[in-house]
């Protein structure tokens, strides 16, 4: 019986450029320069052309892409998190914190938010290291919810109200380019960490956490500084929207925080970091273009998450990858 | 030469009594011997004796209900197994599971990343790579092949088994346990697997090898334990042990 199948090959440019670099023209130079290049540059000018409101947008797109990039980074050491929103609101009251309490700047709030909430989601997850798959995940969906309703009941920390009057940024463009100039940091960041030898063993934490102990590595320790790693990027996000909103309170433990990170990631393409930023640029704009449908709002975008899932399991990246840097063509085989 | 034949014949690895139940399957039952320096130790026994529950008691992946196991003197009963791993002693696994996305050659920047062999290196990594390509040459993996360059998970069986060993060589073991190495290999393929293990023996390493195929590893090992139903039956020379009628009862039945 013949059958078809799809053959694979990759194009001569991305042959010579993967490991013996040897371009010889200015074409093959763009070839690789333009896809890590143009992405920049866009995100650069974006908030120059952007009007008012969807200069917004791009802000919170951010912020969740920034957010789907440490949950990215979790997912690749083997931790399947359900609670970035955990790393969220601990960053955002350590940030309102230090603002209302302490009344310290903004420039110090947000480094010390960034690395005291990393630490402090480090301690709090620290007993629920050696559980694995669904029920680490568990404890992640659980511990925000769980801090959410502690501020209610005891009323600590401006309890149902919140902390208002956080002293803002001032600047709009310094708001803006702030948080532009963070995500390109950590996505390039994160991709160049996961190809150095300590990134190797951390992603090997994932494959066979058996066999990297029994290479004298504590697997616990490196798994601990993974998420001080994701739970500091995680902090930032939420430190920083404090001074945007000038406001904190229990909603930054909500369960979105939680769910579009995992959704940009999944649906952009997982292990790239680029694929959770380009899954958080398509669908927090989608989500806030169909505001003007009213009640269905919520179906419809539901709807794309599926057909995006359905149509691309891979994720939209890891396509987007395989188109360019590959030929395909349908060739008969023997069945 | 004194010291030299004292160290020789120290005993590395000493287990005494070592027993482990789960639930109520007696895994293991006070099973002790002790392990001389550049001694290769066969373990035998028939499928579901202990074997491999033996070899997680050594190493840590498993606590013992009761009973010792001393590495070079010092209690390591009930350690996490990567302390146990930084002392020296470097297992393989019966199930490979390689890092199956990672080239051959960066397996083994997991044993080369551990604390142990950065401090032998005199506390610098240097180019692990390089370090890498060497050993698996060592284990015979052809310089610069494509093999080395090869994802882990695409290997062949044979080529699986050497990286496996050349994992325990990149930890610098003093102790090295197999878990049926042998398993599923060719006649080829052994017979271009064993003078590894060899070179490891002048070298002066000591060697564990749980296997089921009995020829080969008798060829080399100079001891074997024989377990039944969780039990040592019998430890002594290879020719030895398999003359005894409970051991071959043991493997063939009783009639």
């Amino acid at each position: 019986m013949k059958q078809r199948r799809k053959e694979r090959i990759d194009r001569g440019t991305k042959a010579r450029s993967d490991d013996i670099f040897a371009l010889t023209s200015y074409r093959e130079m763009l070839y690789v320069a333009v896809p890590p290049v143009l992405p920049v540059i866009a995100l650069l000018v974006m908030p120059l052309i952007l009007p008012p409101y969807w200069q917004k947008v791009l802000l919170q797109t951010t912020i969740f892409a920034l957010l789907a990039i440490s949950w990215d980074f979790l997912v690749s050491v083997g931790m399947v998190s359900l609670g970035q929103a955990l790393f969220f609101g601990m960053g955002a009251y350590v940030a309102g914190c230090l603002d209302h309490y302490a009344g310290l700047p903004i420039w110090l709030t947000i480094p010390l938010a960034t690395v005291f909430g990393g630490a402090l989601c480090t301690v709090l997850l620290l007993p629920v290291l050696r559980l694995r798959g669904v029920y680490f995940s568990m404890v992640t969906l659980v511990l925000p919810l769980m801090l959410e309703r502690i501020i209610e009941a005891t009323g600590m920390l401006g309890g149902t109200e919140g902390l208002t009057g956080i002293k803002p940024f001032g600047n709009s463009w310094v708001e803006m380019y702030v948080v532009i100039i963070v995500l390109l940091i950590a996505l390039f960041g994160f991709r160049r960490l996961v190809t150095t030898d300590y990134g190797l063993v951390l992603k090997a934490i994932k494959d066979n956490d058996r066999s990297v102990m029994s290479a004298g590595i504590n697997i616990y320790w490196m798994k601990a500084q993974a998420l001080f790693i994701s739970g500091s990027v995680g902090s930032f996000c939420g430190a920083y929207i404090t001074h945007v909103y000038m406001f904190v309170g229990m909603p930054d433990f909500a369960l979105d925080y939680s769910i579009l990170p995992l959704a940009s990631a999944v649906v952009g393409g997982m292990g790239t970091f680029a694929g959770s930023v380009m899954g958080a640029f398509i669908l927090v704009p989608l989500s806030e273009a169909l505001r003007n449908v009213g009640g269905l709002r919520i179906v419809l975008y539901a709807m794309s998450l599926v057909v995006f899932i359905v149509l691309l399991p891979e994720g939209i990246f890891h396509y987007i990858q395989r188109k360019y840097q590959q030929f395909e063509r349908w060739v008969e085989v023997e069945g | 030469m004194n010291e030299a034949t004292n160290k020789t014949n120290e005993v590395i690895l000493s287990v005494q009594e070592v027993s482990k139940s789960f639930g109520g399957v007696r895994a293991v039952v006070g099973v002790s011997f002790d392990l001389r320096r550049g001694e290769l130790l066969g373990i035998i026994g028939p499928n579901g004796s202990g074997k491999t529950t033996l070899v997680n008691l050594i190493t840590g992946f498993v606590k013992p209900d009761s009973g010792s196991v001393k590495y070079e003197g010092q209690d390591i009963t009930g350690w996490m197994p990567y302390r146990i791993a930084r002392l020296g002693i470097a297992r393989t696994f019966q199930m490979i599971r390689p890092f199956a996305e990672l080239p051959a050659f960066k397996n083994l920047i997991i044993p080369l990343f551990s604390p142990r062999v950065k401090t032998l290196s005199g506390g610098k990594y240097g180019d692990l790579d390089s370090v890498a390509k060497d050993l698996l040459e060592e284990v015979g993996f052809e310089r610069e092949s494509s093999v080395t360059y090869k994802a882990a998970g695409s290997l062949p069986h044979g080529y699986l088994k050497r990286l496996e060993l050349a994992k325990c060589l990149a930890l610098r073991a003093d102790l090295i346990i197999l878990d049926e190495l042998f398993s599923g290999l060719s006649i080829a393929e052994l017979a271009s697997i064993v003078p590894i293990i060899e070179k490891l023996m002048v070298e002066g390493k000591t060697v564990i090898m749980i296997e089921h195929r009995l020829r080969e590893l008798f060829r080399i090992a100079n001891r074997v334990v024989v377990l039944n139903y969780g039990h040592a039956i019998a430890d002594g020379k290879p020719s030895e042990v398999m003359e005894r009628d409970d051991v071959k009862q043991a493997y063939l039945g009783t009639e």
